[in-house]
């Protein structure tokens, strides 16, 4: 974990994986559109004088590996400052790794220069949260829409102006409002107009980093069925981040759960949500109320004890232990390893000493339990 | 008699693009010790009206009456109506820095409240109270957090000060304004968790005012959705969330993404809520309304009892057999719906489904 954010990535022979990646299984590697091996991003902290020493590293991605299928939908979760936007910018291209690499395909695209970025930069696209601040209020919706083929000198004039309004139509933003400004727009269909810029060069991933999150629920839903549609037309895969257990349920395939700048637990779907190993996957899942009045009559909530602490000083051990209602004297001594747990199978890895077994209740082992 | 009873408010802001009707007559009532859930998407109203009632939405145009504790709050003084904020109504609003001064410290701001309602108590004593409020809401070490400035709080435990500070007269109600919106989940499950303990030991009552179905069901007694500056429907949690009769209420529990259900694609409501200014004749709610007669795009239907003991009240034409999300029900709307469309209703019903923004429809 040497390697600055300047210097060059170690080589390696692009197409040769290296080490088995990480949630690989019965499908191929070609299955795999994304794989991230060991990353880490550290900012550093300067300190406030003239020569602005560097007093401290923000822990902000700390040896994250894992994979994004073709076609398929990672979810993200974690609380804030867990690591979520900074691992997608990482993966993007769009921050320099402190370690560690991502491949894209067969092609190692750690730290390239920007010229042998570019190519990558199509097949990647963001969507970003706040509908409102990620859209220039200067510039009208169609030159927005088609600024990914001005920036890579794909189409111009009426070409142009033809397929922004193809994708105008395609994420359901009537065509005719092209000449239109961002703010004459409503929150939903700004977030449309952030799915139509991110479409415009045909990705294969669309990291969608809290897309959903400032919508109200109604507008939600239907961002949602567009991304759902996108998908099965166009094969995308999407890196999904949201705070919103639910939204995440519902479209991802696998979900990773990050605390820290760690992966707590990554894993298919179903076993995340039905029978989490994890105690902070368990935690989260019963914090989320659930919009039903007789399971949130019935639930057993598990509630932490004090704040998610500083990535700056990280928790000695498993970085969660000063929270966990499972935590025992080898949880503050030992980093506990991301691997299959209790005879899971190798999809569905857990980094806890302890890990949840099938029918305990962790409500009753923790500290402050809840009546 | 009722803690609290709101009636016919109405609450309109003149701008240079025209009037906004924030608050277009509401009435509810809030029982001593409970809980009133107030939802509604952003925009709706909740903030205008709940900041009326403390009389603080200056260059709003008011009418209306609000009995608290039977005086009228808003026909009293302005100085009388000091002494009701904070000390018989305090309020918890979503960002936490918007009620603490970033250069005062934690423990004084709330000793300084105290103090300003109860000359009696010293500087000392004020301090001692606010260690001891700052223990209540769960704030490790209060001995030595007390003289933190605010920043150097994390937001959960500035959303513990604005409780302690908003406990710290013992009101009778408090009015929470999305107050767990900006936490994270594991921090939100703390913070409810508070409210809730805290109101079983004091009795007070709680307006909670969320976007978060989520929330409401957790806590709530009554609930109330609101929808373009009215109440869309009134009633019991299960009543809402079980029977529920306005179709926007129905079609916000319906675009949750429900695990249970399964389902590949979410029943989001299509189109956008209406601006204030320019607003849809007749029922708000129309040109969304996937059962909108020619009724709904003419006349505004009043708040009434749909079902239960007359306390479940929706607006909305639809008779009370359409309360209710299952199969039954709507038939209820559907029989309805198809003798009393012709003309006007059948062309608004069309444009629903056919608009570029209905259910994130796809135009291929
Ligand atoms: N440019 C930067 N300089 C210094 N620290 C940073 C920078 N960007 C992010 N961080 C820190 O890195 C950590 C991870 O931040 P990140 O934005 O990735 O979190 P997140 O999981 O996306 O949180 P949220 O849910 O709030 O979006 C945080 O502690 C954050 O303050
Ligand atoms: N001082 C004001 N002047 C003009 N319009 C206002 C003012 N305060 C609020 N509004 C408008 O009133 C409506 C209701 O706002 P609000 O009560 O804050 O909604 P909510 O809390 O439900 O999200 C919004 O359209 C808002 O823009
Ligand atoms: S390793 Fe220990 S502290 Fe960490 S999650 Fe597991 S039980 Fe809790
Ligand atoms: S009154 Fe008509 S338009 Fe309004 S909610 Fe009821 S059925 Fe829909
Ligand atoms: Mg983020
Ligand atoms: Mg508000």
């Amino acid at each position: 974990m040497s390697v600055g954010a300047g210097d060059p990535p170690p080589q390696h022979d692009a197409g040769v994986a290296v080490g088995v990646p990480p949630g690989s299984s019965d499908a191929g590697t070609d299955d795999i559109l994304v794989r991230v091996d060991n990353l880490v991003k550290y900012f550093p902290i300067r300190s406030a004088e003239l020569f602005r020493r560097t007093v401290g590293q923000v822990h902000a991605v700390d040896d994250v590996s894992l994979t994004i299928r073709r076609g398929q939908t990672l979810g993200l979760v974690g609380e804030t400052g867990s690591g979520k936007s900074t691992l997608a910018r990482c993966i993007a291209g769009l921050i320099p790794v402190t370690s560690g690499r991502v491949w894209f395909e067969d092609r190692q695209i750690t730290n390239l220069s920007r010229r042998k970025m570019q190519p990558f930069r199509r097949e990647i696209q963001m969507i970003f949260q706040d509908p409102y601040g990620s859209l220039n209020p200067r510039r009208r919706v169609g030159s927005i829409i088609g600024e990914p083929f001005a920036i890579h000198g794909l189409a111009s004039g009426a070409d142009r102006k033809r397929r922004v309004q193809e994708l105008m139509e395609r994420v359901g933003l009537n065509p005719e409002h092209y000449n239109r400004f961002p703010a004459e727009f409503s929150g939903g269909q700004r977030q449309r107009i952030g799915v139509a810029r991110a479409l415009a060069l045909r990705p294969k991933l669309i990291i969608c980093d809290e897309p959903v999150s400032a919508l109200d629920v109604s507008i939600q839903a239907q961002v949602l069925n567009l991304l759902a549609d996108l998908q099965d037309d166009y094969g995308l895969s999407y890196l999904f981040i949201a705070h919103d257990l639910d939204v995440v349920r519902h479209v991802s395939n696998s979900v990773a759960v990050m605390y820290l700048g760690r992966l707590a637990e990554v894993g298919p779907k179903a076993p995340i949500y039905e029978a989490p190993r994890h105690p902070y996957t368990a935690a989260l899942l019963s914090a989320a109320p659930a919009a039903d009045p007789e399971s949130a009559a019935q639930r057993q909530r598990i509630i932490l004890v004090g704040d998610i602490p500083s990535p700056i000083n990280p928790p000695s051990g498993c970085r969660f232990h000063p929270r966990c209602p499972k935590a025992r004297d080898l949880c503050a001594e030992a980093e506990p390893a991301l691997e299959p747990r209790l005879g899971d199978p190798d999809t569905h890895l857990t980094a806890c000493h302890f890990p949840i077994e099938a029918g305990e209740s962790l409500a009753a082992a923790g500290r402050r339990e809840t009546p | 008699m009722s803690l609290l009873e709101v009636t016919d408010l109405r609450v309109s802001f003149p701008t240079a693009d025209g009037v906004v009707q924030a608050v277009r007559g509401v009435s509810f009532t809030v029982e001593a010790g409970q809980t009133l859930g107030i939802v509604g998407e952003s925009g709706s109203g909740k903030t205008v009206l709940t900041q009326t009632l403390l009389r603080l939405t200056p260059g709003g145009d008011i009418s209306g009456e609000a009995r608290f504790d039977g005086i009228d709050l808003l026909a009293i003084p302005d100085e009388d109506m000091r002494r009701v904020r904070g000390a018989q109504i305090a309020v918890i609003f979503q960002d936490p820095l918007t009620s603490l001064h970033p250069l005062f410290r934690v423990g004084w701001q709330i000793s300084e409240m105290i103090r300003a309602h109860d000359k009696s108590v010293s500087k000392r004593q004020g301090r001692a109270l606010a260690i001891d409020l700052l223990g209540r809401v769960g704030i490790p070490q209060p001995q030595q957090r007390v003289d933190d400035y605010p920043h150097q709080f994390s937001g959960g435990m500035r959303q513990r000060a604005m409780i302690a500070m908003a406990l710290a007269l013992s009101p009778k109600m408090i009015i929470a304004d999305e107050p767990t919106t900006a936490l994270d989940a594991t921090v939100q499950a703390q913070i409810l968790e508070l409210l809730l303990e805290l109101q079983r030991e004091s009795g007070t009552a709680l307006i909670m005012i969320t976007h978060d179905l989520g929330v409401v069901a957790d806590i709530a007694d009554e609930v109330m959705v609101m929808y373009a500056g009215r109440a869309a429907e009134k009633g019991s949690k299960h009543e809402i969330f079980y029977e529920p009769h306005h179709p926007y209420t129905k079609g916000l529990l319906e675009s949750i993404p429900n695990s249970s259900a399964g389902a590949d694609r979410l029943k989001p409501i299509s189109g956008q809520p209406p601006s204030l200014i320019n607003l849809p004749t007749g029922c708000k709610f129309h040109p969304r309304c996937i059962y909108v007669m020619d009724r709904c795009v003419r006349e505004e239907p009043p708040l009434v009892a749909v079902g239960g003991d007359g306390w479940h009240r929706s607006a909305c034409w639809l008779p009370p057999a359409a309360a209710g999300l299952g199969s039954q029900a709507e038939e209820a709307r559907r029989k309805v719906v198809n003798k009393a469309r012709d003309g006007e209703a059948a062309q608004v019903a069309a444009s629903i489904s056919g608009s570029p923004d209905a259910e994130g429809q796809v135009i291929a």
